[in-house]
């Protein structure tokens, strides 16, 4: 199975192929639908068939390359389009099939009716391909072309429905919006290779991290490449200053946020970040930098999300703050807590979208949460799966989340300080009391939507197996990553599964204090009472006194106006660097740049030619006298020069 | 045969030459012209046997039988020429035959 790993990126674009040349051919959405869906189920098969085969074999094997062939050769510098099956690329491609499989397979009923059905199944096969080649590939290019697919393809489905309006404009501008800024990552990421390239002479991934462990490099040039390295990563998975465009990435598809904005492709730059960690453990100022921006990222975004009113915005929020917590684990050297919380907020997460789908699918497109209210009769299937997985993300104990953010927490405290663990426990509560508040408001408490015009139902099966398939991963998928407290040294599978990945890089850090179980066990008692603190406060707030809300948000005006408008960073942003940029083009670039300069320094030239020919051209009489003349002038002085020179 | 020294039919030359380019440059009637290239041709043909003689080789005054040859065969093709032309134009002034510009 683990030579047939190409056929997992195989199958996706042939699905694509087929949907995006015949899929408006085909017209039946069932038979789209099905080799949309197909392709990444098989894929998916594949790829669990290639885990139990890595799985049966020795530690020191589980590493694999499958090289297809030579991609580049140009002097000394060799690219094979090869793709390395390890613990890590496999625990990546089992989350993208598994819930890009689950995504395909809810998106048939979701997009039911669509004159872009065949497109959004083409699209989102494409992702899935590009996605593949970013985990699976062996080397920083084949990495980078699925790195910027991904983006291509979040560019494509955020603006799917390019003749909507979102907010203030269109979506083809929040799909531009979204592919500009991660053009800025993606710059980092361009400069890193050439870097890597330079310091390493290689961009194989085991060549270059097998030199970073052993050869004398300055710390200083681990650094550079860390930090820009760091600075791609920001691109994808929405850090600081980069997050602006997730959260308007949600005038895509509900699935499209699920699958892209949520589960996958903004995880690359965690990814990135993973693979790349013999690098950073090189760098100490680096890592340092990557937990203070993930750390900050969780909280701006966890205070932002207190107040927003769009379902999706809602979520959207909470996903830049949890792939702060993915970043705050990575720059505290716990690579493999980061990826465990990259595995479970992809099923509680890609579960709160679809659920949150299912919702607006029920309530006709409305996505203000202000206008739901007592959905949970309506939607008994959609209120028990969101509920769960609101509990996930809220760290209640025994679901998913509460392994992983503990986990984080832990690293936190541990390697970073009290601080750290102080404002990712803020976060932690503010995350428990925001998803709460959407789960209050929109399937507890009085109906306030308009009973003449809005019908709401429960979804087709088709959309609501998947949830509950994600329901009960939510549950259960934290097992794998028990806390070594309660388990022993051996006993979180998960992070054993993943020690020979991070093993280089454990050897250089080396920092791990020595913290008394009972330490841990306090925190993790106090997370917990925060947290269910917070989630009490929530629902007794949203869901018995909605005027106390009403009350505070206006006590605190100046607050709560600077939380709703996110603290007026797209304003600003769009004060001090697009207005600028767009000016300094049209007054400077454009009007005196090409117009005067370029324009006016060619134009001119032809110009003087054609004076300088419009006067020599009246020596052409046409008089042949005239002619002779001149012919006789010069050879007079030919004549007069040979006689003189003599 | 002696008595005569070479520079003076080197001077006759020079004057016919540029008796001839006078002519050429001046005058408008094209047959005139044409005369006066002819003439050119005859101070210099008048140079080579000039030369010829006084160094004792013939080979200038077989030359000059070539420049003559040419010159029959050149004076032909461009009386041809301006018969043609004054058909065509009902004129031999030069300077009203201005067509060859831009």
């Amino acid at each position: 199975m683990i030579n047939l790993i190409y056929l997992t990126v195989l199958l996706p674009l042939v699905g694509f192929l087929i949907n995006g040349v015949f899929g408006r051919k085909i017209k039946n959405e069932k038979i789209v639908g099905a080799i949309g869906a197909g392709a990444v189920g098989i894929s998916f098969l594949i790829v669990v068939g290639a885990f139990f085969q890595t799985v049966g074999l020795p530690v020191e094997q589980r590493s694999n390359t499958v090289e297809l062939f030579t991609w580049l050769s140009v002097a000394g510098l060799q690219v094979k389009f090869a793709y390395l099956v390890d613990q890590l690329s496999l625990t990546m491609a089992l989350i993208v099939t598994g819930v890009g499989f689950l995504i395909h397979v809810y998106s048939i009923g979701y997009m039911h009716g669509d004159k872009g059905f065949w497109r959004f199944f083409a699209y989102l096969n494409l992702f899935i391909f590009a996605m593949m080649n970013l985990i699976l590939g062996d080397n920083f290019v084949v990495l980078f072309l699925g790195w910027e697919g991904v983006g291509l393809c979040s560019y494509l489905l955020i603006g799917f429905w390019y003749d909507r309006k979102f907010e203030k404009g269109t979506t083809s501008q929040a799909a531009k919006k979204a592919f500009v800024v991660n053009r800025i990552g993606d710059f980092g990421f361009l400069l890193v290779m050439f870097l890597i390239y330079l310091t390493f002479d290689s961009l194989n991934f085991k060549e270059v991290f097998a030199k970073a462990a052993s050869f004398p490099i300055a710390e200083s040039t681990f650094g550079m490449i860390a930090i820009f390295l760091f600075i791609g990563a920001t691109g994808k998975s929405a850090q600081i200053p980069l997050f602006v465009w997730l959260p308007d990435a949600m005038a895509g598809p509900t699935p499209v946020s699920a699958l892209i904005h949520a589960a996958t492709m903004v995880t690359a730059g965690v990814y990135m970040v993973s693979r790349a960690s013999i690098i950073f453990a090189g760098a100490p100022a680096v890592m340092m930098i990557v937990a203070v921006v993930g750390l900050l990222t969780a909280i701006l975004a966890a205070s932002i999300g207190l107040v927003q009113n769009d379902i999706k915005k809602v979520l959207a929020y909470s996903t830049v703050s949890q792939l702060g917590y993915m970043f705050l684990a990575a720059g505290m050297g716990a690579f493999s807590a980061s990826i465990f919380h990259v595995m479970t907020h992809a099923f509680f997460k890609a579960l709160l979208f679809l659920g949150a789908g299912s919702v607006i699918h029920g309530m006709h497109e409305e996505q203000n949460i202000q206008k739901y209210g007592g959905l949970k009769k309506y939607m008994p299937r959609t209120y028990l799966t969101f509920f769960i997985a609101t509990m996930a993300i809220a760290g209640v104990p025994g679901l998913s989340g509460f392994f992983s953010k503990d986990e984080i927490l832990w690293n936190a405290y541990a390697n970073g300080g009290f601080v750290f663990w102080l404002v990712g426990m803020i976060t932690a509560m503010m995350t428990a009391f925001y998803m709460f508040r959407l789960l209050s408001l929109t399937f507890y408490g009085k109906e306030r939507f308009d009973h003449h015009h809005i019908h709401p139902h429960e979804s087709p099966a088709v959309m609501t197996v998947p949830l509950m398939v994600l329901a009960l991963l939510s549950i259960i998928g934290g097992y794998i990553g028990l806390p070594k407290v309660f388990v022993g040294e051996h006993g979180n599978l998960f992070e054993s599964w993943l020690e020979p990945i991070y093993e280089p890089a454990m050897r250089k850090l080396a920092h791990f204090g020595s913290h008394s179980h009972f330490e841990e066990i306090l925190l993790m008692a106090v997370s917990v009472a925060l947290a269910l603190s917070a989630i009490y406060f929530a629902l007794n707030v949203y869901k018995n006194k909605p005027e106390f809300a009403e009350k505070v948000s206006v006590k605190f005006s100046g607050l709560y106006k600077l939380l709703l408008n996110k603290y007026f960073i797209d304003e600003v942003y769009e004060a001090a660097i697009v207005q600028p940029i767009q000016k300094g083009s049209e007054k400077l670039l454009w009007k005196v740049a090409d117009v005067t300069l370029i324009d006016g320094a060619v134009n001119g030239l032809a110009k003087l030619i054609d004076r300088i020919s419009g006067s020599l051209r009246k020596i052409q009489s046409g008089i042949a006298q005239s002619y002779a003349l001149i012919m006789m002038g010069g050879i007079a002085l030919v004549i007069l020069w040979l006689i003189l020179s003599l | 045969m002696s008595s005569v020294p070479m520079e003076y039919y080197l001077i006759l030359s020079a004057f016919m030459f540029c008796v001839g380019v006078a002519g050429v440059l001046i005058r408008r009637n094209a047959i005139i012209v044409f005369m006066c290239i002819e003439l050119m041709l005859n101070s210099a043909n008048l140079t080579l046997v000039t030369f010829s003689s006084y160094l004792g080789n013939s080979i200038g005054q077989i030359f000059v039988f070539f420049v003559m040859t040419v010159a029959a065969a050149e004076a032909a093709a461009g009386l041809a020429i301006i018969i043609a032309i004054f058909r065509n134009k009902k004129t031999v002034n030069i300077d009203e035959i201005n067509i060859f510009k831009w």
